[in-house]
C-alpha cells in the first residue's frame, strides 16, 4: 500500500512539475501575474509529494518490503537500519529519487530568498526549474520507477553492495546531488536571463550567491568521496581519475570558472556571454555526471544499450537541455549584446587588468575541464564505436592536470591585488616580490630536505607558500591600520579562505604524492616491520562477528622507536549476504602524517600479507577543501547579494507589475 | 592600422598556444591510452610488445600459485580458448577468485608470461569485468565458427 502511495505522489508531482514548467513562463512572456504567481505555490506543493514520496520509499527500506524490487535488490534484513536509510540512493531508482527531492529543496529555497526579485525573474527561474523537475520525474516514472513490485516477493534482499555500507554512503551521495542540483539555479537564472533578453549584470548578482552555495556543496560532496575512497578501499590512495570521480570532477571545475566569471559579470558588466554559457555547461555536466554515474553506462557502455528506453531518454533529455538551452542563446544574444560578439558592452578593459587575469582563470580551468571530459568520454565513444576497448591511465590526467594548474598557482594571487579594468603591472609585482622571494626559498630549502620526491615536494612547498602569503598580503592592505578607508567584506574574507584553502590542499597533494611510504610483505605473529622511522609489530588475527559480517581482525602494534605509539586493528570482513570480502584499513591519522595498516590474503601457517602505508601530510588535501567551502559560506552570505527592497524605480524599468499580494 | 596589427598579433599568440597545448594534451593522451586484448588476440602477437596494455578472462581454477614469500603470486587467465599465465607481485582486490572474472593491466613478458601492474575488480560477486566477459564471449564466437563479436554479453545479473 505504502509504495502505490508513493508513486501515486510522483505522479502527481509530475503533474504539478508540468504546471509549473508551463504557466509560470507562459505568464512572463503575456505579462499574466495570476499565472506567473503559480509558480511559488506550485514548487512548495511539488515538494510535499516528492518528499512524501522519498518517505514512502525509506519506510519500505526501513519496514523490509521485500516485494518492492528496488528494496530487494539493494537492502537486506540483516543490514543495520542507518545503512537500510542510506541504501535509499544506492541504486538508480533512489539516486534519481533523491535528485528530484534536492532539485525541489532548491526550489523551495528559491521561492523563501527571493521575494525582493522581480516578479517575472522567480516566474521564469521556477519555471525553468520546474521544466528540469518534469524530466527527472518522467524518467523515473516511465523508465526507473523505485516502487516497481516484485511478485511473488523474495524472503530477502540481495544487499546493499558492502563497499557502500559505510557512514561515507549516509553523507556523500546527498551533499554531491546537494552540489550537481544546485547548480540547476544558477542555469535557471541564465535561461530566464536569456528568455526575458535582459542580460545586464542583474542575474549574475542575483544567481551569484547560489552558484557560489552550490559549489561549496559540491566541494565538501567530493572531499568527503575521497575521504571515503581513502579509508574504505585499502589501497591508501585519495584520487584515482576514475570515471566515476572524473564525473563528479568537471563540474566542480566548470562552477569554479562560472564562480570567477560570475563576479566579473557582476562588477564590470563583462564576459557577458560566456558566463551565461558557463551557467549552461556547468548545470550540463552536472546532469552528464549523474546519468554516468547511475546508468550503468561506465560499467558498460553495453549495459546501457541493454535498456534502450533509458539510454534514449537520457540522451533526448541531455539533448534538450544542452540543445535547448545553445538553441536560445544563439537567438537571444546577437540581439542583447548588438554586433560585437559577445561581450562589447561590458567596460572595457586593459591587457594588465584583473579582468585579463580572471580570463586566465576562466581558459585554464575550462580547458582543464575539457581535458578531464576527453579523458572520460573518449572510451565510451571508442567502446559504442566498436573501436575497441580502452581506458584512459591516470598519468594522462595527472600530467594535463598539473600543467594546467601550474599558471593557474602562478596567477593566484595575483588576482585579488590587481586593479579592475586598469592596472600597472609594476605595483602588484612590487607588492608581492618579496613573498615570491619567500616561496622561492621554501622550495629550495624543501628541495634540499625532502628524502624522496624532491620535485614534488619543492614544487608543493613553493606552490603553497606563495599562494598563502600573496593572498594574506591582499588581506593586509584591506585590513591594515593605515588603510582604515577600505572595508574588508564578507565576500573578500570568502575568497581570502578559499584561497588559503588552495594552499592548503597544494601542501596536502603535492606532499603526500612526493614523500609517501609504502612496503608490502608477508609476516608471521611477533614479526615486525620498519618503515619511516616507526616499527609495526604483528600481534595475530582473531576471529570476530560483526551485525551482518564475519572478520578476521589483525592486531598490529606500533612503536615510534621504543616507545609503544598506539595498537591498530586491520579488518577483513566477510558480508554473510553474498560473501564478499572487504578489506577494512586501519588508520591513525595526524596532523603531520597518517599511518594507514590494511590487512592482505592469509598465506596459511598464521602468515598474512600486511600492507603498511605512511602519508605525510595527507589530511590537508581534505582541511583545504573544507576551507575552501567554509569560503564559499562566507561569500554567500555577504550582505551585497541581498536584493534590496525594490524602489519605484525597479518597477519602472520592469515591464510587469510586482503584485504585492505574491509576496 | 597599429591597433590592427596588434590584435593580429594576438590572434596569432592564441592561436599558437592553442596550437601547442593541443599538441600537448593530444600527445599525452595518446601515450596514457590502454588497449585491451583477450588471451586469444595475445596468444595470436596481436598486443603490442613494450607498451603497457590490459588483459582480460576467468581466473583458471586451481592456478593460483604463490611461490617464494608469498606476496608473488601466480594465476593462468583463460577466454576458454587460450591460457596466459600472469605474474603479480602485490596484494590481490578483495573480489578477486578463482573461476571468477578479471583484468589485469601490465607488460607482456618475453617468456609470454603477463606482468601485472595492477590486478582490477571493479565488480560485485556476481558479476563479470564487460571486458573479461567480452573476452570469453569473442572466444566461443571464434570457435563456432559464428564471428558474432557485435552481440553483446548480458553480464550475468544486474
Amino acid at each position: 500500500m505504502v509504495p502505490e502511495l508513493g508513486q501515486f505522489a510522483l505522479s502527481l508531482a509530475l503533474l504539478i512539475a508540468a504546471a509549473q514548467g508551463i504557466l509560470p513562463l507562459a505568464g512572463a512572456a503575456r505579462g499574466n501575474a495570476a499565472w506567473m504567481r503559480v509558480a511559488r505555490p506550485a514548487a512548495q506543493g511539488q515538494f510535499v509529494f516528492v518528499a512524501f514520496a522519498f518517505a514512502c520509499l525509506s519506510y519500505a527500506f526501513v519496514t523490509n518490503d521485500f516485494s518492492v524490487q528496488y528494496v530487494a535488490s539493494n537492502s537486506n534484513s540483516e543490514l543495520p537500519l542507518k545503512y537500510r536509510i542510506a541504501a535509499v540512493w544506492g541504486g538508480h531508482e533512489g539516486s534519481l529519487l533523491l535528485w528530484v527531492l534536492i532539485l525541489c529543496s532548491w526550489m523551495v529555497a528559491v521561492t523563501v530568498f527571493s521575494r525582493r526579485l522581480p516578479e517575472d525573474m522567480v516566474a521564469r527561474v521556477l519555471g525553468v526549474m520546474g521544466l528540469v523537475s518534469v524530466g527527472f520525474l518522467a524518467f523515473m516514472l516511465f523508465t526507473s520507477n523505485p516502487f516497481e513490485r516484485l511478485l511473488p516477493a523474495p524472503l530477502d534482499g540481495r544487499d546493499l553492495n558492502p563497499l557502500l555500507q559505510d557512514p561515507g554512503m549516509v553523507f556523500h551521495p546527498p551533499m554531491l546531488y546537494m552540489g550537481y542540483v544546485g547548480f540547476s539555479v544558477a542555469y535557471a537564472f541564465a535561461i530566464s536571463a536569456l528568455i526575458s533578453g535582459k542580460l545586464d549584470a542583474a542575474w549574475a548578482r542575483w544567481s551569484r550567491p547560489w552558484t557560489t552555495v552550490a559549489w561549496l556543496f559540491l566541494t565538501l560532496g567530493i572531499a568527503l568521496g575521497s575521504w571515503w575512497a581513502y579509508y574504505e578501499l585499502g589501497w591508501g590512495g585519495w584520487w584515482f581519475w576514475d570515471p566515476v570521480e572524473n564525473a563528479s570532477f568537471m563540474p566542480w571545475l566548470a562552477g569554479a570558472a562560472l564562480l570567477h566569471s560570475q563576479a566579473v559579470t557582476e562588477k564590470r558588466g563583462s564576459f557577458r556571454g560566456w558566463t551565461l554559457l558557463l551557467a549552461i555547461a556547468t548545470f550540463s555536466l552536472s546532469l552528464l555526471g549523474t546519468f554516468l554515474v547511475r546508468s550503468g553506462v561506465l560499467t558498460s557502455v553495453h549495459a546501457f544499450a541493454s535498456d534502450p528506453t533509458r539510454g534514449l531518454f537520457i540522451l533526448i533529455f541531455l539533448g534538450i537541455i544542452i540543445g535547448g538551452s545553445m538553441l536560445l542563446y544563439a537567438l537571444r544574444a546577437p540581439s542583447a549584446f548588438g554586433d560585437s560578439a559577445g561581450d562589447g558592452d561590458g567596460a572595457p578593459f586593459a591587457a594588465s587588468s584583473r579582468e585579463t587575469l580572471l580570463l586566465a582563470n576562466n581558459l585554464l580551468l575550462a580547458t582543464a575541464c575539457a581535458m578531464v571530459l576527453l579523458g572520460t568520454l573518449y572510451p565510451l565513444l571508442a567502446d559504442a564505436l566498436d573501436l575497441g576497448k580502452i581506458s584512459v591511465g591516470p598519468p594522462y590526467f595527472a600530467l594535463m592536470f598539473v600543467l594546467l594548474m601550474a599558471p593557474l598557482a602562478l596567477l593566484l594571487p595575483l588576482g585579488p591585488v590587481t586593479r579592475w579594468q586598469r592596472e600597472q603591472p609594476s605595483r602588484p609585482l612590487a607588492m608581492l616580490l618579496p613573498w615570491a622571494g619567500l616561496a622561492l626559498g621554501a622550495g629550495i630549502a624543501a628541495f634540499f630536505l625532502a628524502p624522496q620526491g624532491q620535485w614534488k615536494v619543492a614544487a608543493g612547498v613553493m606552490g603553497a607558500v606563495w599562494i598563502a602569503a600573496g593572498t594574506l598580503r591582499f588581506a593586509w592592505t584591506r585590513l591594515s591600520p593605515s588603510r582604515a578607508g577600505k572595508r574588508f567584506t564578507a565576500e573578500m574574507l570568502g575568497m581570502t579562505l578559499a584561497h588559503a584553502g588552495v594552499a592548503v590542499f597544494i601542501v596536502g597533494a603535492l606532499l603526500t604524492e612526493g614523500l609517501s611510504l609504502q612496503r608490502e610483505l608477508a609476516v608471521t605473529v611477533g614479526e615486525r616491520v620498519e618503515l619511516g622511522g616507526y616499527s609495526f609489530r604483528f600481534d595475530g588475527v582473531q576471529h570476530s562477528v560483526g551485525p551482518n559480517y564475519d572478520a578476521d581482525r589483525g592486531t598490529v602494534t606500533v612503536f615510534d622507536g621504543d616507545r609503544q605509539l598506539t595498537v591498530m586493528h586491520p579488518e577483513k570482513r566477510t558480508y554473510a549476504s553474498g560473501g564478499q570480502v572487504m578489506t577494512e584499513a586501519a588508520i591513525i591519522g595526524g596532523i603531520t602524517r597518517d599511518l594507514y595498516v590494511a590487512l592482505g590474503e592469509p598465506l596459511g601457517d598464521g602468515a598474512w600479507a600486511l600492507r603498511v602505508h605512511i602519508k605525510p601530510f595527507v589530511r590537508w588535501i581534505w582541511a583545504g577543501a573544507l576551507l575552501m567551502m567554509m569560503g564559499g559560506f562566507v561569500t554567500a552570505a555577504d550582505k551585497r547579494f541581498r536584493v534590496p527592497k525594490p524602489v519605484r524605480a525597479a518597477h519602472r524599468e520592469n515591464p510587469v507589475p510586482v503584485p504585492e499580494s505574491a509576496r | 592600422m597599429k591597433p590592427r596589427h596588434k590584435r593580429l598579433a594576438a590572434i596569432v599568440a592564441g592561436l599558437a598556444a592553442l596550437g601547442v597545448a593541443a599538441a600537448l594534451v593530444l600527445n599525452a593522451f595518446q601515450s596514457n591510452l590502454v588497449f585491451f586484448f583477450t588471451p586469444s588476440q595475445v596468444a595470436a602477437n596481436e598486443a603490442p610488445h613494450g607498451r603497457t596494455f590490459r588483459i582480460g578472462g576467468m581466473v583458471v581454477e586451481g592456478s593460483l600459485k604463490r611461490p617464494g614469500d608469498g606476496l608473488t603470486v601466480q594465476f593462468v587467465v583463460t577466454d576458454t580458448a587460450v591460457n596466459i599465465p600472469v605474474a603479480f607481485r602485490g596484494t590481490l582486490p578483495d573480489l578477486f577468485r578463482e573461476g571468477k572474472g578479471v583484468v589485469a593491466q601490465g607488460q607482456l613478458g618475453p617468456d609470454g608470461v603477463f606482468r601485472a601492474s595492477e590486478v582490477l575488480a571493479k565488480h560485485d560477486e556476481n558479476y563479470m569485468p564487460p571486458e573479461a566477459a567480452d573476452a570469453i564471449k569473442r572466444a566461443h564466437a571464434t570457435s563456432e565458427k559464428a564471428a558474432q563479436t557485435l552481440v553483446m554479453p548480458d553480464g550475468g545479473k544486474r
